[in-house]
């Protein structure tokens, strides 16, 4: 078939506004289509018809950490982050590059960069902060986490199952808080060589999973309390958001509280109380 | 056929060296092993049963195993309901190796057997050990 000029101008010009046009045909035959498929969903979707913060849950788990009366009994940080480690069996590598963190100490400046600034009240900056998984309401490990390796329990535990991880590392890059650890090298190797007394009610993980702290849910599926919590239970206060009598929302009640980095909108449910 | 003699010859030597491991081994198969229960705990039970008849737990112990391991962690979930109506706390280390405490004896002795290496204890261990 022979085309003369003519006819092959008009074809392209009608392509070419075929094409120019083409998102908004996508527009006018499925408006919204596009913008859902890109991952904004509703921002008060989720709580949507709910009033306050939690309602609508039954439960939704909290750690209230008074910094106050860790600063007056620093040596108490130490024996919080050993009942961790032994109650999870976390090896202590020695150095920061393969470091596994489930609970750890930093200071003022580290722990709330945002609220940071150089005239700070010298008792403040010297004050140690115990840090781990906020277990956030909206976790962007878990937005990004390809095999839901990390996933959110009803009762708001960011959870990993180490079964499922691949250890792409993403969630890792996701969480603002650094809460999560990847295992560069299989933790047994520094159990052993720490000759340590291992929790035999536990396991370890293996090499190329990433962990972090699960909120002791293995104790609170039995009824008990965290670790962190039984070791010291005038620093570290837990319970139930949700419940208005609950001994954190009590003390949240009548103390100034602050949380990490709340303007990314992750909603910690972790709270230093100052 | 030119040299016939000479080929036929080298085939049968052929042959014979080709299916040399059979010829070795025969009449030689490993026997199948036996997994110990005397541990002390099944010894001081009255009625020795598993969570579930021992048929079922021989050819389905996989499929069970993997199914409570979801069941528990990520629904949260952790009693299970056998087909004898009593309730078991799921987990491995806690439940299962506090009887089976002899894992060489009872888990390893089959695995080695027929030849699979499940994943399970590149974490859970035996807690009977205080260490690795």
């Amino acid at each position: 078939m022979s085309m003369d000029r003519r006819k092959f101008l008009k074809i392209a010009g009608l392509s070419a506004l075929v094409g120019l046009g083409g998102s908004e045909a996508f527009e006018l035959l499925q408006p919204g289509a596009v913008d859902a498929s890109e991952g904004h969903e509703g921002e008060g979707e989720a709580n949507e018809g709910h009033e306050g913060p939690y309602a609508g849950d039954k439960i939704r788990w909290g750690i209230a950490i008074d910094i106050i009366k860790l600063g007056e009994n620093p040596a108490m940080a130490k024996k919080i982050i050993t009942t961790c480690h032994y109650e999870h069996n976390v090896p202590d590598w020695g150095n920061p590059k393969d470091a596994v963190k489930w609970i750890w100490e930093d200071d003022y400046e580290h722990s709330f960069p945002d609220s940071y600034n150089d005239l700070m009240a010298e008792k403040v900056e010297g004050m140690p902060f115990l840090l781990l998984c906020n277990h956030c309401d909206r976790p962007p490990c878990v937005r990004v986490c390809p095999t839901k390796a990390t996933f959110r329990r009803p009762d708001g535990v960011v959870a990993m199952d180490y079964h499922r991880c691949i250890g792409c590392r993403f969630c890792m890059a996701a969480c603002p808080y650094g809460s999560r650890s990847f295992n560069w090298l299989d933790p047994r190797i520094a159990l052993k060589r720490e000759g340590r007394k291992l929790n035999p009610r536990f396991p370890t993980r293996m090499r190329g999973v990433v962990e972090k702290c699960n909120l002791c849910v293995e104790r609170l599926d039995a009824g008990k309390l965290p670790a962190c919590v039984e070791a010291a239970p005038d620093i570290m206060i837990f319970g139930n958001l949700v419940d208005a009598d609950s001994p954190v929302r009590k003390v949240l009640r009548e103390r100034v509280s602050m949380r990490r980095k709340i303007q990314l909108g992750s909603k910690p449910s972790v709270f230093y109380l100052v | 056929m030119y040299d016939s003699g000479k080929v036929i010859i080298g085939l049968v030597i052929f042959f014979g060296f080709f299916t040399f491991a059979f010829w070795y081994n025969m009449g030689k198969a490993a026997p199948a092993p036996k997994p110990k229960l005397d541990t002390p705990v099944i010894k001081k039970m009255v009625k020795k049963q598993c969570i579930e008849s021992t048929h079922f737990m021989r050819t389905t112990h996989m499929q069970l195993l993997n199914h409570l391991r979801d069941q528990a962690l990520r629904q949260g979930n952790r009693w299970y309901t056998n087909k004898r109506g009593e309730k078991v706390w799921i987990s491995l280390q806690n439940t299962c190796l506090k009887c089976h405490s002899n894992k060489k004896e009872f888990c390893d002795k089959c695995h080695n057997y027929v030849g699979v290496d499940p994943y399970c204890w590149d974490c859970h261990f035996d807690p009977n050990r205080s260490k690795l």
